[in-house]
């Protein structure tokens, strides 16, 4: 009786043998066709573009380390990569969830309109710029310049933050635990509030980090920026 | 004796005074719509020689001379194929209303021609009306998503615009209503930042894997155009080709924008004319010409611009602020229920008058349509403007075949700089070709 019982569809693809191009087709077209949910992917050798463009609900897991834009543009599936990530992971993702086991290069998350994305290491320069609505976790510490004119979701940092966190922020929210060494323009520190504590201790246990709310402090924009011309001192 | 004295300065002439004066006043830089107002060296100052003794013109009008365009041949496995080679180039939802971009899509497909979104992202007006939209990749991403790129038939990653190249973008809080907040993920009223970077990409190297990301999203379906605004021309065009673009639009400094500052408006970039010698030349140092496509935009105003263009090697031109006139910008009168009813009550309250407006930032377009006001926005009728578009599309490629035909051309894209002189010093120098009279290119040895 044990064979009939139903056995996951998966799928692997070795890159040292198989072409991007042919793990992308299948992922974006073969996949749902032939009914394969689970996708594993050995030997990516740092390549870049491995699952961009996802549109449907695959579990994705790549057992090595990726180059420039892994999950790119990603909607409803989930991306696992035991590995580091070269620049923009997970970029522009829409939907479902992205997770880096090791640490992310440049500009991880940026622009990204929805989803989760988990970064159990450090990010690099700029991670979660241009923000729109996604959430990201670093369970390590973020370079300069993250959540730069980031728009609309939230950022945790488990660690600590390099230079100009948050600049020219509009609607986006960071939480950080630890050590800030600047704020961009226009962004504050604000009193955490028991919404932020528990909006925190949801995406804390969503990522798997031990932390308590109560650790973190709350980053958002002054909104001194909103208007141009605010602060000009006009005859009329 | 006794009389008014009216020697004007050359240095602080009234529009300086006027300009020194407002920033005293204001403490700010001026924003304002359109482009560049200042005369610069332009397709005016050429000419065509067309057929004599030595070369054969074609009939008129009657015999057949091609305008079929192809874009995006090098990579991409549905290049992009239009009836003529005069495109709608990116405008923004936000800049211009809904209706307009569904006007838009309505005339260049009826033309067989491509329009193109722009800043926040598309919308459905502008999918459904259009037969071949070109989607916008900008650094601000606002709107950007993968639906819409797998909707698109041909994306296009903006580096810069030739009205503000460097300059990033601004939609002020006034046109920020709720639909176009909403599309761009902001708060409502906010005067909007485009950003001048991308955020995933910073420079040519990275710009080689951002394309391939984008080619493998789209099963390298879809041609992938690249956008510069006109500055260090030469060495930008090569480093997109380089970076595997299908496409390069180079937008020269006469190019609009919806809101910026003055100051970058007629003081960054370089003339569209001087722009696409360089590019060409660019694509001829590569040996790339016919393989990756030259789209060349920034004060395309008549298919004599259009002939130019395609004679000095562009394969097609894109129009912004042209296409804009065609619906009614700067016109006396807007039409509603089939009747001209005269906007001169909102020029007069914005400070302007038409044929002067560039008042495209204030959101109260007197002719509905750069504004997203629910009253203002309804002055432009969709089927109106539509039919007004098609008409000006229509004059362009008659004009271009006109032209073509003269010169002994089957086909538009067989005009060459050969049939070109130009009328001044500056745009023989610029463009390339002999001053008229002359066999003189200037900087050129040997000549």
């Amino acid at each position: 009786m044990a064979n009939l019982r139903p056995v996951p569809a998966a799928r692997e693809f070795d890159l040292a043998k198989d072409s991007l191009r042919d793990l992308n087709l299948f992922l974006h077209r073969h996949a749902v066709e032939q009914g394969v949910s689970q996708i594993r992917v050995r030997n990516p050798d740092g390549a870049h573009s491995i699952a961009c463009g996802l549109n449907a609900d695959l579990d994705v897991h790549i057992h090595g380390h990726v180059g420039y834009y892994a999950a790119g543009m990603n909607k409803h599936a989930s991306v696992t990569i035991h590995g580091n990530a070269g620049p923009g992971a997970g970029e522009n993702m829409m939907s479902g969830r992205v997770h880096i086991k090791g640490f992310a290069s440049t500009a991880a998350g940026a622009s990204a309109h929805g989803g989760l994305l988990v970064i159990d290491g450090d990010a690099s320069l700029r991670c979660g710029i241009s923000l729109k609505g996604a959430d990201i976790v670093v369970g390590g510490s973020v370079g300069s310049f993250s959540a730069f004119m980031a728009q609309a979701g939230r950022i945790v940092i488990c660690g600590d933050a390099e230079d100009a966190l948050g600049d020219s922020l509009y609607e986006a929210v960071i939480y950080v635990r630890g050590k800030v060494r600047s704020l961009g323009a226009d962004a504050r520190f604000e009193p955490m509030t028991d919404t932020d504590r528990a909006s925190l201790r949801g995406l804390l246990a969503a990522a798997g980090q031990p932390h308590e709310p109560g650790e973190f402090k709350r980053v958002a924009s002054a909104k001194s920026l909103y208007h141009w011309n605010a602060d000009a001192n006009q005859e009329y | 004796m006794g009389g008014l004295q009216r020697e004007e300065s050359a240095g602080f002439d009234r529009h300086t005074i006027d300009y020194i004066q407002r920033a005293a006043a204001t403490g700010l830089y001026e924003i304002r719509g359109l482009g560049a107002k200042r005369r610069v060296p332009n397709f005016d100052d050429l000419l065509f020689l067309a057929a004599s003794l030595s070369r054969y013109p074609l009939e008129g009008y009657r015999e057949r001379c091609a305008t079929k365009t192809v874009l995006g041949t090098r990579f991409a496995s549905r290049p992009i194929e239009l009836a003529i080679p005069i495109t709608v180039a990116g405008m923004s939802f936000g800049a211009l209303s809904a209706r307009v971009k569904d006007a838009l899509g309505r005339a260049a497909t009826e033309v067989g021609t491509s329009t193109t979104t722009g800043d926040g992202g598309m919308t459905a007006e502008e999918r459904a009306a259009s037969k071949t939209l070109v989607y916008q990749c900008l650094p601000s991403r606002y709107g950007f998503n993968p639906d819409d790129v797998r909707r698109a038939d041909a994306i296009e990653i903006v580096i810069g615009q030739g009205a503000k190249p460097g300059g990033g973008g601004m939609l002020l809080g006034q046109k920020v209503n709720p639909r176009v907040a909403r599309m761009r993920t902001l708060p409502e009223g906010v005067d909007q930042r485009s950003a001048s970077r991308h955020p995933d990409w910073t420079g040519p190297d990275d710009l080689v894997i951002k394309i391939k990301e984008l080619r493998e999203i789209t099963d390298w379906e879809k041609p992938i155009y690249v956008k510069v605004g006109a500055t260090r021309v030469f060495n930008d065009v090569k480093l997109a080709v380089h970076a595997g673009a299908d496409v390069i639009v180079v937008d020269g400094m006469q190019g609009g924008t919806a809101a910026t500052q003055t100051v970058f408006i007629e003081h960054v970039g370089i003339p569209t004319l001087a722009a696409l010698r360089q590019a060409v030349d660019a694509l001829d140092d590569l040996n790339m010409r016919g393989t990756v496509q030259l789209v060349i935009s920034g004060g395309i105003r008549s298919g004599a611009d259009v002939a130019k263009a395609l004679a000095m090697g562009a394969d097609a031109v894109a129009i912004g602020q042209g296409v804009l006139v065609a619906l009614g910008c700067n016109s006396d009168t807007y039409v509603a229920d089939g009747r001209h009813i005269s906007a001169a009550d909102e020029y007069t309250q914005l400070g302007t008058a038409p044929g002067f407006c560039h008042h495209c930032h204030t959101g109260k377009c007197p002719v509905g349509i750069t504004t997203q006001d629910p009253v203002l926005e309804l002055r432009l009728e969709p089927a109106v403007g539509a039919k007004r578009l098609k008409n000006y599309l229509k004059t362009l490629n008659m004009e271009l075949t006109t032209i073509a035909r003269a010169c002994g051309k089957q086909d538009v894209h067989h005009l060459e700089k050969e049939d070109l002189v130009a009328l001044t010093v500056e745009a023989a120098a610029m463009a390339g070709v002999p001053l008229a009279g002359t066999s003189w290119i200037p900087g050129q040895p040997g000549r």
